[in-house]
């Protein structure tokens, strides 16, 4: 298997503070992975030097075959990145930010063309492309944000807990499209709070007080820690923090 | 490429915001015609004094037509010179003529006499309109005796400006207005602008992108760069074909000292949006961090010189002070690059050293 994240005790101090502790983990082409840990747990933090926008304090990490020290700009042209939150413009029209969002990561004309029609279909949007974003459902702007981040097809698309405040119907759509992603090669990403969309990934990752404290697979996990539930695999590690919000 | 289409998306959020674009607009053009009309330059049926020392037939004669325009009530009382004074300070009057004892003769015998104009310039819009009025009146009457005489004559009024010599405060607000509404265009709305992008989580996405940084404020910029000229222009426009306040000097070099003071402002409104995280701080710090001193200390509402030495100090460092004077010596004095390169220095020198720390702190919080 194709390892497209590979990182070695990654860490980043903030002074005395050690917000990510020795961070090693590897993540598969077309997987879907789960990133998760309490609030304050130094996620948000791993997740930003994964992306090329803050520099580790030490150790080292490869994110789409390029170095976070070096490359971040190529980093950048090979992720996606949807945020908690919403993260469209609301005063642009559903096309307009399909193609905003394009040209900032140098489509062609042809290319945004081509793939705004498809995208639209897909999302049978036909009726609302040329409406303003902020005329549409949540559920519906977090699908269009979503198939905007992996528009430019990156090999990685990072998902800061993208389902945040959606009914859980949408978010079995949501999920929909991030099967379809994985499907298509794009290796998935995610940090979440909710425990069922942790099942529906791949492997994950549990970090506590800035270090990974678990990484398997959500049965393995379980069995391993003897539970029958993510929820409980979650509650045992995150008991012991002594960080929070 | 990437940057065009930057660019078309943020004139799609300015041009999209009508209700902020009609303010943006009709700001500037309010301001103008109020201030414009309310600093009006007709004056009617002002309460003026004449001393007339000479009492001959030329005084009387010059008396008359003075009676005979619109402009004036002539007071008849004869007042001693020091109830003059006293009436000035009372507000009562807002002119003396004073035609000395020999007024007649030296007309007759030199073809040249002299009168005294005193005005209150507390006011001086009114004090120079009025002026102006007495000179004109006594140019035609000085005409309408050298055409019966077929001698020229010559009368010479000495003006005295009471209380403000210099009469500063006339046309100010034009470019006072200018450097509020630049101030007002640049630095608030591109600090909102910017912050709203992280305010509403966008500004992350944008980061995480290809597109540089300092792309992503120079394209937040650009559109309220060419919005403000737009302002400038309007804002020209009013004042010479509304408000008759000619332009003495270049024209292009009044939009090179504009643009200048244009990217101080947006250099200080991006400072602004790399400090704060909502966009109410940007909005109050803009309003209150920039504009209030811009009227304080600008020279525009209150002169400078008035004000205690350590105000004048400070007065230094707002940068519309130093776009205001430039525009005035363009506008009203006509200067050229010459006689202004000393303040186009400084404005520069404020904005290089407000780009680089703007920059810098917009490293940081990256890092």
């Amino acid at each position: 298997m194709d390892t497209v994240i590979k990182t070695d005790k990654l860490t980043k101090r903030f002074g005395a503070f050690i917000a990510a502790n020795e961070i090693t983990l590897e993540v598969y082409k077309g997987e879907i992975f789960g990133f998760l840990g309490a609030n304050g747990a130094g996620k948000t933090t791993a997740m930003r030097m994964l992306c090329g926008l803050s520099t580790p304090s030490s150790g080292n990490a490869i994110i789409a075959g390029f170095d976070v020290y070096k490359q971040t700009e190529k980093i950048k042209k090979n992720i996606g990145y949807m945020s908690q939150k919403f993260s469209l413009y609301d005063d642009l029209t559903v096309l307009e930010n399909i193609y905003f969002f394009g040209g900032i990561y140098g489509l062609s004309d042809d290319q945004l063309k081509n793939k705004s029609s498809e995208l639209i279909k897909r999302l049978g949007l036909e009726n609302e492309a040329t409406k303003l974003v902020s005329s549409l459902p949540l559920g519906w702007k977090q699908k269009l944000s979503f198939s905007v981040a992996v528009l430019h097809e990156p090999k990685i698309v990072f998902l800061d807990e993208p389902t945040g405040g959606v009914d859980p119907v949408t978010r079995r759509q949501f999920w929909d499209l991030i099967y379809e992603a994985a499907d298509r090669g794009v290796t998935i990403f995610v940090t979440t709070h909710y425990m069922d969309e942790a099942e529906y990934c791949n492997r994950i990752s549990i970090m506590v007080d800035g270090k990974v404290e678990a990484l398997d697979s959500p049965s393995n996990l379980k069995s391993n820690f003897g539970v029958r539930s993510m929820d409980e695999v979650f509650y045992q590690l995150a008991r012991g923090a002594k960080r929070g919000d | 490429m990437q940057f065009i289409t930057f660019l078309k998306k943020e004139f799609a959020h300015v041009l999209r915001d009508r209700k902020t674009l009609l303010i943006l607009f009709g700001m500037p053009i309010a301001q103008i015609l109020i201030f414009g009309f309310a600093l009006t330059n007709e004056v009617k049926n002002a309460k003026i004094v004449v001393i007339d020392y000479a009492k001959d037939v030329a005084s009387q004669k010059l008396v008359t037509k003075l009676e005979a325009s619109q402009y004036f009530e002539i007071e008849k009382t004869v007042l001693g010179a020091d109830q003059i004074d006293k009436s000035f300070k009372e507000g009562v009057i807002k002119l003396a003529l004073v035609i000395p004892s020999n007024f007649g003769a030296d007309l007759a015998h030199q073809n040249h006499a002299q009168i005294q104009v005193i005005a209150d310039a507390s006011d001086p819009n009114t004090a120079n309109t009025l002026t102006n009025y007495i000179s004109s009146i006594v140019v035609d009457y000085q005409q309408e005796l050298s055409r019966s005489a077929g001698i020229s004559f010559r009368i010479v009024p000495e003006t005295r400006m009471l209380y403000n010599p210099q009469l500063l405060g006339v046309y100010n607000f034009v470019p006072g207005v200018m450097a509020l509404v630049l101030m007002l265009v640049c630095v608030m709305m591109t600090a909102v602008s910017i912050v709203r992008e992280k305010e509403m989580g966008t500004m992350e996405i944008l980061l995480v992108s290809p597109f540089k940084p300092l792309m992503v404020v120079i394209s937040k910029a650009i559109p309220y760069l060419l919005l403000s000229l737009i302002n400038v222009a309007i804002i020209l426009l009013l004042s010479v074909y509304v408000l008759d306040l000619p332009i003495h000097g270049s024209i292009l070099l009044l939009f090179v000292e504009s643009t200048l003071f244009i990217i101080t402002c947006l250099t200080v409104g991006i400072f602004i949006s790399v400090k704060t995280a909502s966009q109410q701080v940007a909005m109050l710090i803009s309003l209150m961090g920039m504009m209030l001193p811009t009227i304080l200390f600008s020279g525009f509402m209150f002169p400078i010189e008035n004000m205690p030495v350590a105000l004048q100090v400070i007065s230094n460092v707002v940068p519309a002070k130093w776009f205001y004077i430039i525009v005035k010596a363009i506008m009203i004095k006509g200067l050229g690059f010459s006689g202004i390169w000393k303040e186009t220095l400084i404005l520069s020198g404020m904005t290089v050293f407000l780009l680089i720390v703007s920059l810098r702190t917009f490293k940081i919080r990256l890092a």
